[in-house]
C-alpha cells in the first residue's frame, strides 16, 4: 500500500496535476457551485466547460511546441501563424461571393491549415537544413508574421458571417464545445502519431543525445524538420479557433503571447526546455493549469490582469525544480523524473 | 616526425598561407555593412520622396527612438555575452508605470530617477544570479522577468496615469538646436550612454571579459576570468539600461502606461542582430546596435514619407532583414569553425 | 643542448616547484584517480604518459583546481595548498596550456594573451601598451606572430603558441602542456619544442603530455607513468628505452580466457575470394593518412595502436561517422561512398563508439528503446516495430548477453558501463550487420563483463560475422582476431596474420624498434 503511494508520488505528472487540483479546488471556496455542470438545449455549460473551451488553442499549440521542445528546439512564431492563418480564412470568406455557406468556410480553413503547413516547412527548412538556432530562425517569422497577417487582412479586422466558421469555437456536437472537441482529437492524434509510430521515441533520442542518435542512423534533419511542421498546423487550427471565436481576424491581437503560454504549459507539465523526454499528457495538464489560473484570479478578487505576475512565479518555481543546481542548492528530494531530466541538461 | 633534429624554420612561414585560407573576418565588416545599408535606405528616399534628404530626418528618427537606442545597449551586453533578455519591453513599461505613480504621490524627480534605475537594475541583478547560479536557460528566466514587471506594472495601476511633473515635462519639450535643426534631450542621453557603453566594452576589462565569455565561456574560466560576475553584470547592465529607456519613453509620452511597449524586446533584439551582433555571442559592436535602430527608425521614415504603403511594411521588413543577417551570420560562422 | 641537460640534472637537488603524493579523485561510481603521486622540478620538463582513461587529465586538473581532491596533499613553493579555481592556481604561477586551444577565437592575439591582466592607465585599457607587451613577449619566443590580429585568423598551431606565450606572460613557475602537439605538423612541433628549450632553460619547469613517443623521447628530462589512476612509476627519459615505457603504460592483463582462447583458435577464416570490405587509400586530413584494408567474411581484424595512433579515426572513416577526403571503398565488390552513418548501416555495417556516454547511450530512454533505436531508425518513424517483436527481441538479447537489470524498462542511465555496453552491442546485433566495428568495447567495464564480451565477439566471427575489433589491451586483440593491423602516427604501419604474435612483438612493433613493413 505505502509502495503504491510512493509510486503515485513518484509519478512524473504527481506535481503538476496536484498544483491543477488544488487551483480548481481553491475555486470551489469563493464559488460553491465550480464543479458543477449542467444542461441547456442539450449542451453541457459550466466552468470546467469553460475553462476546457478557452484553453483550447493554447493546448493545440502546446501540443505542437512540446515536439519541439523534445527535440531542443523552440518555436516563437506559433502566435504570428496563428494570425495569418486566422487572416487567410476570414479574407478569404470575406471575399467570396457566398460567404456564408459551408463549402466557403471549409475550404478557407483547408487553405488556411496550408497555409500555416507551409509555414512550418520553412521554419523547419531554417532549423533543420540552414542549422539556424531555433530561437533566432522562429525569430524572423515571430517578428514578420504579424505584418504578414496584416498583408493580407489589408490591416482591417476581418469580420465574417459565416456560422459553420462561427461553431468552429462557440458550436456544441453531442453536448460538447466543438473546441474542445478538436483539441481532443489533435491531443489523440498526436498521441497515436508519437506513441503509436516510432516518432515520439526518435524525437526524443535525438532531443536526448543527438550525436549518438546520429551514429544509431537516425534521420535526425527529417525529424526536426517534421515537428516545425506539425507545431505550424497546430497554430493554424488554433488560429482559425481564435478567429471564429469573434467571427474575425485581428492580425494585431489574434495569438498574441500564445508562444510564451504554450511554452509555459510544456514546462509545467514536466517536460524540460534542454530537451529529451516529453508528456502530452503533462501538456495537457499544463495547458488547463494556465487556463485555470486565468481563471481563478478573478474569482479570488484579484485584478485580472496581474495573472502575469502569478505566471511569473509559476515559471521561476517550475524552473528551480528542474535545475539540478537549484536542487542541490535547496537539497530537496524531488521526484525522480525530474532528477533524471536534470542530469541531462 | 621529425621532432628529433627540428629544423629551425620560422613558422611565419606559413602565415600568407594562412592569410590566403582564412579570409580574415575584422570586427568592422558588419557594421560597415549596417552603415551602408543605412546609407543606402537613405539614399533610395531622398530620391523619391521630396523633403527626404534632410539631415532632420535622421535627426527626428534619433528622437523619435531614443529609448530604443538605450534598450539596444544593454541588449548588446547581454547577447555579446551569448545569452538574451526578453524582459526589457516590460522593464520599460514597469519603469514608466513606476515614475508616474511615484510623482504622481509627489516624489522629487531626482528620486524617482534614482528608483527607477535601482528597480530596473535590480531585477536585472536577480534575473543575472538565477541564469548563472542555477544554470537556467536565459530564454526562460527572462520570460519569467518579463511576466513578473508586467505584473507589477498592473500591481501599481490597472490605468494609465499621467506625468506632469515639471522636470519632466520640460525635458519632454525641450529641444536643442543644431543649426536650423534640433534633437532632444533624450537623444543627448542616448548618445551618452552609446558611448559610455563602447568605452566599458572596449577599454575595460569587465568589457574585454564580455567578449571573452561569449566567445567561449569555457576559456574564458580557464583564463581565470571573472566569468560570474560578468556574466550576472551584463544583466544589470540590460536592466539598468531598460529602466533608463523606461524613463525616456515615460518623457516620450508623458505618461505611465502598463501596456506599453508591448513587443518593444524584439525590436530590440532586431536592432542588435541587424547591427552585426552574433547572436551566438562573442562579436559585435554597440555602435552598430544603434546604427541598427536607426535602420529600424527609417523604415518607419520611409512609410511615413510615402503615405500609401501600410505600416505593417515595418514588420515585413524589418524581418526580412532578420533574415538576411541570421543568414549572412550564419555562412560566416560556418567559415570561421 | 647537454647544458641544458647539466642544468636540469643540477635542477633535481632543489626543491621540487610541486609535489603531489597519496592524491585520490572520485567522481560518481568512479575512482578516477587512487593514491597517485607528481613531483616536478624546475627546469625540467617532465612528460606525463598514460593511456586513454589512466588518469592524467584528472591529475592535471586537480592540480589546476577544476576538480577537488579527496586525499592527499599538494606542496607548491614548499607549502601545501588547495586550489579552488584555475585563477587560484595561475595566481600561485601555475599556468596550464590545453589540447583544445582555450582562447577566444574572437579577441586579438595580444587580447588573449593578457586578458585579465592588461596594463591599464587611469582605469581605462591601455591597448598600446598590451601590444607592445604582447609583441615583447612573442618575441622573446621567437615568434613572429602580430599581437593586434585576431587569433581566429591564425592556424591551430600558432593559436597554440599564443596560448604558450599566454601562459609564460603570467610568469609561470610550473608550465603544464596537455598534449600540445596533436594537431601540430613536424615544423610546427619542433618551434614549439624550441619555445619549450627556451622556458626550461629560464627555470620553468614543465608538464608535458602527448601520445607521441618520439615527442616524449626528445624533449622530456623525466616521465611519470599512470594506467586506470594509478601510479606506475617515474623513470629518467635517458635510462628508459621506448619499450620499457609502452609497457608500463599498457601494462598487462592477469586474467587468463582460456576459454575464449581456445574459441578463437578453433576458428579459422578462408580468406580467399572477394573481401567482404576492401578500402584502398582511405584518409582524411588530420585523422587518417592513407590506409589499405581488406575484411573477409567471419574474419576478426585487430586493430592496436596506442591512443592518437589513428585507431579510432580509421573506425570512423569506415563508418561513415566522419567523411573521408580521399581513398575508395567496395563493399561485396561493389564500389560504395560512405559519408553519413546512415548509409552505412544500409550496407549492414555497424559501429559501436569508443564514447560510449557520448555517443552510444541515450541515457534517458529504456533499455528496451536503446537495443532497438538503430533498427528503428533503419524502418523510419511510419513503420514502428511490432510490439511482439520489439519484446522478443529485447528479452533474448537481454538473456543473451545477460544484462542487468533485465526488466527492458529500465532507464539506460541507471545501467553499470558493462550492461550499458551490452546494450550498444544488442543496439547493432538486432541489425543483423556483416561487418561490426567494435571501439574499445570492454574499456572501463568489470572483468566479468571483459569476458563475456569477448566471448560473443568470438562467436558471432564463428557464425560468420565479420568483426574490427580496437582495444588498448592487447591481450585482448592478440586474443580475438585473426589477422592484426598496427597503426602508429595516423598510419597503418604493419598487417600480419595473428599466428604466433606476442604482446611484445606489438610493443615492439609499436614502439618502432622494428620496422616490419610486410
Amino acid at each position: 500500500m505505502r509502495d503504491l503511494g510512493l509510486r503515485f508520488v513518484r509519478h512524473n505528472l504527481f506535481w503538476p496535476t496536484l498544483a491543477l487540483v488544488l487551483l480548481l479546488l481553491l475555486n470551489l471556496t469563493k464559488t460553491p457551485d465550480f464543479f458543477s455542470l449542467r444542461v441547456q438545449d442539450g449542451h453541457l455549460y459550466g466552468s470546467l466547460i469553460d475553462i476546457l473551451r478557452n484553453s483550447a488553442p493554447t493546448l493545440l499549440i502546446a501540443l505542437g511546441m512540446t515536439l519541439v521542445i523534445a527535440t531542443r528546439g523552440i518555436d516563437l512564431s506559433v502566435g504570428a501563424v496563428a494570425a495569418i492563418s486566422g487572416a487567410v480564412a476570414c479574407t478569404y470568406m470575406a471575399g467570396s461571393p457566398d460567404e456564408s455557406t459551408a463549402g466557403r468556410a471549409i475550404i478557407a480553413m483547408t487553405m488556411a491549415v496550408g497555409v500555416a503547413v507551409l509555414l512550418g516547412v520553412w521554419n523547419g527548412f531554417l532549423v533543420s537544413v540552414l542549422g539556424i538556432q531555433p530561437i533566432i530562425a522562429t525569430l524572423v517569422l515571430m517578428t514578420a508574421g504579424r505584418g504578414l497577417a496584416m498583408l493580407i487582412t489589408d490591416g482591417q479586422i476581418t469580420t465574417v458571417n459565416n456560422s459553420l466558421f462561427g461553431k468552429v469555437s462557440t458550436g456544441f456536437v453531442v453536448g460538447l464545445p466543438i473546441a474542445i472537441l478538436i483539441a481532443l482529437a489533435v491531443f489523440a492524434i498526436t498521441a497515436v502519431l508519437t506513441r503509436r509510430t516510432a516518432l515520439g521515441m526518435l524525437i526524443e533520442a535525438v532531443g536526448i543525445n543527438p550525436e549518438a542518435s546520429r551514429l544509431a542512423g537516425v534521420r535526425a534533419r527529417t525529424i526536426t524538420w517534421t515537428v516545425y511542421v506539425f507545431v505550424a498546423f497546430c497554430s493554424g487550427i488554433a488560429g482559425l479557433m481564435i478567429a471564429s471565436n469573434t467571427s474575425a481576424a485581428d492580425a494585431n491581437a489574434a495569438g498574441l503571447f500564445i508562444e510564451l503560454d504554450a511554452i509555459l504549459a510544456v514546462v509545467i507539465g514536466g517536460t524540460s526546455l534542454a530537451g529529451g523526454r516529453f508528456s502530452l499528457t503533462g501538456t495537457l495538464i499544463g495547458a488547463m493549469f494556465i487556463q485555470t489560473l486565468a481563471t481563478t484570479i478573478p474569482t479570488m478578487g484579484i485584478p485580472a490582469e496581474t495573472n502575469y505576475l502569478f505566471k511569473a512565479v509559476v515559471v521561476i518555481v517550475v524552473c528551480l525544480l528542474q535545475s539540478p543546481k537549484a536542487r542541490a542548492a535547496l537539497s530537496v528530494r524531488r521526484p525522480s523524473s525530474l532528477l533524471a531530466k536534470g542530469a541531462t541538461s | 616526425m621529425s621532432a628529433q633534429a627540428p629544423t629551425i624554420k620560422d613558422l611565419g612561414s606559413s602565415l600568407p598561407d594562412a592569410i590566403r585560407r582564412f579570409t580574415p573576418p575584422p570586427r568592422f565588416y558588419p557594421v560597415l555593412a549596417t552603415i551602408a545599408l543605412f546609407i543606402g535606405m537613405f539614399g533610395a528616399g531622398s530620391i523619391r520622396y521630396e523633403g527626404f534628404s534632410s539631415p532632420q530626418t535622421i535627426l527626428s528618427v534619433l528622437v523619435d527612438n531614443s529609448f530604443l537606442i538605450v534598450l539596444a545597449v544593454g541588449m548588446t551586453f547581454v547577447i555579446l555575452t551569448g545569452g538574451i533578455d526578453l524582459s526589457v519591453g516590460s522593464v520599460v513599461a514597469l519603469s514608466t508605470m513606476i515614475a508616474a505613480s511615484t510623482l504622481r504621490s509627489g516624489w522629487s524627480a531626482p528620486l524617482v530617477i534614482v528608483t527607477v534605475l535601482l528597480t530596473g537594475s535590480v531585477l536585472g541583478l536577480l534575473m543575472g544570479l538565477v541564469i548563472h547560479y542555477f544554470e537556467i536557460q536565459p530564454f526562460i528566466v527572462t520570460l519569467a522577468g518579463m511576466f513578473l514587471a508586467r505584473g507589477l506594472c498592473y500591481v501599481i495601476s490597472l490605468e494609465s496615469i499621467p506625468i506632469k511633473n515639471g522636470t519632466f515635462t520640460s525635458f519632454a519639450s525641450g529641444t536643442i538646436e543644431i543649426g536650423d535643426y534640433f534633437i532632444t534631450p533624450s537623444v543627448v542621453v542616448a548618445l551618452v550612454v552609446l558611448v559610455i557603453a563602447a568605452v566599458v566594452l572596449h577599454m575595460t576589462r569587465f568589457g574585454r571579459t564580455v567578449y571573452a565569455v561569449g566567445g567561449s565561456e569555457q576559456s574564458a574560466l580557464l583564463m581565470g576570468l571573472a566569468v560570474a560576475g560578468t556574466k550576472v553584470g551584463v544583466y544589470v547592465i540590460s536592466g539598468f539600461c531598460s529602466a533608463l529607456a523606461g524613463l525616456l519613453f515615460s518623457i516620450y509620452t508623458l505618461s505611465g502606461y502598463n501596456l506599453g511597449a508591448v513587443g518593444m524586446e524584439l525590436d530590440a533584439i532586431a536592432a542588435v542582430v541587424i547591427g552585426g551582433t552574433l547572436l551566438t555571442g562573442g562579436s559585435g559592436l554597440v555602435l552598430g546596435s544603434a546604427v541598427g535602430v536607426l535602420v529600424l527608425g527609417l523604415i518607419q521614415s520611409f512609410i511615413s514619407f510615402d503615405g500609401t504603403l501600410s505600416s505593417w511594411w515595418t514588420k515585413i521588413t524589418i524581418g526580412v532583414l532578420l533574415l538576411a543577417f541570421v543568414l549572412i551570420q550564419r555562412l560566416f560562422t560556418r567559415r570561421t569553425t | 643542448m647537454i647544458q641544458m641537460t647539466a642544468e636540469a640534472a643540477e635542477a633535481t637537488r632543489t626543491e621540487p616547484v610541486v609535489q603531489m603524493s597519496g592524491v585520490s579523485v572520485s567522481f560518481p561510481g568512479v575512482k578516477a584517480l587512487q593514491s597517485v603521486g607528481l613531483t616536478l622540478r624546475a627546469g625540467e620538463v617532465h612528460a606525463l604518459m598514460g593511456e586513454n582513461g589512466a588518469g592524467k587529465s584528472t591529475l592535471i586538473k586537480a592540480l589546476t583546481g577544476v576538480y577537488s581532491i579527496d586525499e592527499g596533499t599538494i606542496i607548491v613553493g614548499g607549502e601545501p595548498r588547495t586550489f579552488h579555481s584555475p585563477a587560484e592556481s595561475q595566481a600561485a604561477g601555475i599556468s596550464t596550456v590545453y589540447q583544445e586551444v582555450n582562447l577566444c577565437t574572437n579577441l586579438t592575439v595580444a587580447e588573449n594573451m593578457l586578458l585579465g591582466r592588461e596594463p591599464r592607465s587611469f582605469g581605462r585599457i591601455d591597448t598600446r601598451a598590451m601590444n607592445r607587451r604582447a609583441g615583447e613577449t612573442l618575441t622573446r619566443l621567437g615568434l613572429d606572430i602580430d599581437p593586434k590580429s585576431q587569433l581566429g585568423t591564425h592556424p591551430i598551431a600558432i593559436q597554440q603558441l599564443v596560448a604558450i606565450a599566454r601562459a609564460v606572460d603570467i610568469d609561470a613557475e610550473l608550465l603544464i602542456l596537455d598534449e600540445p602537439t596533436s594537431s601540430l605538423d613536424a615544423d610546427e612541433v619542433a618551434k614549439l619544442f624550441e619555445v619549450m628549450r627556451t622556458l626550461r632553460a629560464e627555470g620553468v619547469a614543465i608538464v608535458f603530455v602527448s601520445h607521441f613517443l618520439e615527442q616524449v623521447f626528445a624533449i622530456s628530462d623525466r616521465m611519470t607513468v599512470l594506467r586506470n589512476g594509478q601510479f606506475v612509476g617515474e623513470y629518467l627519459t635517458a635510462e628508459t628505452t621506448q619499450l620499457q615505457l609502452v609497457q608500463a603504460m599498457i601494462g598487462r592483463e592477469l586474467e587468463t580466457l582460456d576459454k575464449i582462447e581456445q574459441a578463437a583458435e578453433e576458428h579459422t577464416v578462408k580468406t580467399q575470394g572477394a573481401p567482404l570490405l576492401e578500402v584502398l587509400d582511405l584518409g582524411r586530413k588530420g585523422s587518417v593518412e592513407s590506409v589499405d584494408l581488406q575484411v573477409f567474411e567471419g574474419e576478426v581484424i585487430g586493430i592496436a595502436g596506442l591512443l592518437g595512433s589513428g585507431r579510432t579515426e580509421l573506425a570512423r572513416l569506415l563508418f561513415g561517422a566522419d567523411t573521408p577526403d580521399r581513398g575508395d571503398m567496395r563493399m561485396r565488390s561493389k564500389g560504395t561512398k560512405l559519408r553519413t552513418p546512415r548509409q552505412a548501416i544500409d550496407h549492414k555495417i555497424a559501429f559501436s563508439s569508443e564514447n560510449r556516454r557520448s555517443e552510444g547511450v541515450i541515457a534517458d530512454l529504456s533499455i528496451a528503446d536503446n537495443m532497438v533505436l538503430a533498427m528503428q531508425a533503419s524502418r523510419g518513424w511510419l513503420r514502428p516495430i511490432p510490439a511482439r517483436t520489439k519484446d522478443r527481441l529485447v528479452k533474448k538479447y537481454i538473456e543473451a548477453l545477460d544484462i542487468r537489470p533485465t526488466d527492458p524498462n529500465a532507464l539506460m542511465r541507471n545501467l553499470s558501463g558493462g550492461n550499458q555496453q551490452k546494450v550498444l552491442l544488442a543496439r547493432w546485433l538486432i541489425t543483423e550487420p556483416e561487418l561490426l566495428i567494435l571501439d574499445e568495447p570492454t574499456r572501463g567495464i568489470d572483468i566479468g563483463a571483459k569476458a563475456q564480451i569477448q566471448q560473443l565477439v568470438a562467436d558471432l566471427a564463428k557464425d560468420g560475422m565479420s568483426v574490427v575489433f580496437i582495444s588498448a589491451e592487447l591481450e585482448e586483440v592478440l586474443r580475438l582476431s585473426d589477422r592484426l593491423v598496427v597503426m602508429r602516427d595516423r598510419r597503418k604501419i604493419d598487417e600480419r596474420a595473428n599466428e604466433d604474435v606476442t604482446v611484445s612483438d606489438v610493443l615492439e612493433i609499436i614502439a618502432g624498434e622494428v620496422r616490419n613493413d610486410a
